[in-house]
């Protein structure tokens, strides 16, 4: 193998990380808050894609319109989905939670394939991003080059609000405390509804991009990236947003790198995730970033 | 100020508080001292909605407290601060502070509140960037009282601040308080240190079990026989 060619693998293991990284932060994010494991979640990601395509296509909205578009509308949705799925069961015992999550799961997934249909759809991909660029002496096709650019914004975007903004420090504040937090006069249900609006939309920004990488959408892409990211999370700390991102990108370029190695293993490529989880919860089941919580599921 | 009228409150199967009455006069300092398990904390977390009334009712400023969102109860000034001082051990002294003042939009009033704070504990202006989590108890109640004050209360009930805290900390605690109440806010303080709690009281209650079995001004029941063999440990 050239080193070119490393490069070109390394340059798509990390936008795969990137991606995954973006959508392991909505895992860790609810966690944090509700100690929730939002099953959910991977399917948000599947609808932001479809979203966007709609809006493309259906539409015909200049693309970034549309990327807009859906963005918003995903993070709108995955708002309302806390309200009607979550919320009501605030007070009950976490496994409800839990049993409500795996059920919007398949209502997703079940619509998804009533709706948008089972059958594969070719992702329009701007010019911007279907272009092949030559960056030194390798050729990337230029969405690998743009996705980990645009994962990086984001993440600045996303420290910048949690660390330096005051609804930031109520999220911070909340996975700690909850009753405090009421006791300082904090709106507690509204900034669990912003948390899962800002983990829904990192997760279309996601799919929108995973939409123009492998240009094509389903209604069940969502189930495996979904494991694979909340893998990610938990590798990484879950609860932890820096663990999150760290997680993603490992098992991104783990992914990657394997299969570009060693090729015969390239039917095993979804199971690395599995193993590295293996291996963490047996050497530190806290994650790579996680402190010590009282409590786990 | 707050006039808590046969106030019931159940967990499941137990009875917690069995039709209490108090009331807290505007200006004043009033306290609760009992017992553990005697029902104090209970009446203060039913007062701020994070527990259900069973009966009876809560009325502030003469408006009933019945159903009413923590959140919007604290913007009205009824203030706890809670028993184990709960600070946001992974925020900073400076954010800890920010929260307190979340739901408040007076920003010229949160900026001399905050200097305020800082003026009566001048330990947590050495340390705004510190995380709360490294604080000394002590240091920690103090954030915690100075947190409520960002709240902007009215009235501020403190459960058990002295808790676990050494003498000379507790008696700062103490002085503390006073030096609030005169700064107009009044105050409902919980205490298992009965001595500290009467002397700088207007007015007491005793509590055992869900019942409030005694009260009278603060003096008063210093003196009293019953309370002092029973909380002031002499015979
Ligand atoms: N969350 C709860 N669930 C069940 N029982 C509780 C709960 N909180 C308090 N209790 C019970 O209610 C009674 C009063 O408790 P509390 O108000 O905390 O007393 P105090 O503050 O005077 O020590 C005790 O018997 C206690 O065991
Ligand atoms: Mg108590």
């Amino acid at each position: 193998m050239t080193f070119e060619i490393f490069l070109q693998h390394l340059s798509n293991a990390v936008s795969l990380g990137s991606l995954y990284a973006l959508i392991a932060i909505g895992y860790t994010m609810v966690y944090g808050i509700l100690r929730l494991i939002n099953f959910a979640h991977g399917d948000i990601f599947m609808l932001g894609g479809y979203f966007a395509f709609y809006a493309l296509t259906t539409f015909l909205m200049p693309w970034w319109v549309g990327f807009i578009v859906a963005i918003g509308l995903t993070a709108l949705l995955g708002m309302s989905i806390e309200k009607v799925a979550y919320r009501p069961l605030r007070d009950s015992p976490k496994v409800s939670v839990l049993i409500s999550a795996i059920g919007v799961s398949f209502l997703i997934e079940s619509l998804g394939v009533v709706i948008f249909g089972g059958i594969q759809k070719a992702f329009p991909i701007p010019d911007l991003f279907g272009k092949v660029m030559m960056i030194g002496n390798i050729y990337i096709v230029s969405v690998n080059f743009f996705i980990p650019v645009i994962a990086f914004i984001f993440l600045v975007g996303l420290m910048y609000l949690i660390n330096k903004t005051k609804t930031g420090m109520a999220m911070r504040a909340l996975s700690r405390d909850h009753e405090t937090a009421r006791l300082m006069g904090i709106d507690v249900d509204k900034v669990i509804a912003y948390t899962f609006g800002l983990g829904s939309l990192l997760a279309a920004v996601g799919g929108i991009m995973w939409g123009m990488k492998y240009p094509q959408l389903y209604p069940l892409m969502g189930v495996m990236p979904g494991l694979k990211c909340f893998i990610a999370a938990v590798v990484g700390g879950i609860g932890n947003i820096t663990g999150a991102v760290l997680g993603g990108l490992i098992i991104g370029i783990l992914e990657i790198m394997t299969v570009a190695f060693l090729p015969d293993l390239t039917g095993y490529r979804d199971a690395f995730a599995f193993i590295l989880l293996i291996i963490i919860l047996l050497v530190k089941p806290t994650g790579l970033m996680g402190e010590n919580l009282a409590e786990k599921v | 100020m707050l006039k808590i009228r046969d106030l019931h409150v159940n967990y499941g199967g137990i009875k917690a508080l069995k039709g209490i009455n108090i009331n807290v006069p505007d200006g004043k300092i009033i306290t609760l001292i009992g017992g553990n398990g005697a029902g104090k904390s209970t009446t203060l977390r039913a007062a701020v909605g994070l527990v259900k009334l069973s009966g009876g009712s809560i009325l502030y400023d003469n408006n009933d407290l019945t159903g009413i969102k923590t959140k919007d109860i604290v913007s009205k000034g009824l203030v706890l601060v809670p028993e184990g001082r709960r600070v946001f051990a992974n925020l900073t002294i400076h954010e800890n502070l920010v929260l307190g003042a979340y739901a408040r939009k007076d920003k010229l009033e949160i900026e001399r509140d905050r200097e305020k704070v800082l003026m009566l504990f001048p330990r947590l202006k050495e340390r705004l960037k510190q995380k709360a989590g490294t604080l000394s108890g002590g240091e920690q109640q103090m954030l915690a009282v100075g947190r409520a004050i960002m709240t902007k209360p009215k009235l501020l009930m403190m459960d058990e601040p002295s808790l676990g805290l050494a003498p000379l900390i507790v008696k700062n605690i103490f002085e503390i308080i006073q030096n609030i109440n005169k700064l107009g806010v009044t105050i409902l303080l919980i205490e298992q240190n009965a001595k500290a709690a009467l002397e700088i009281a207007d007015y007491g209650y005793v509590m055992e079990t869900g019942n409030i079995v005694m009260e009278g001004p603060g003096r008063e029941l210093l003196n009293n026989e019953d309370v002092k063999k029973a909380y002031l440990g002499i015979a």
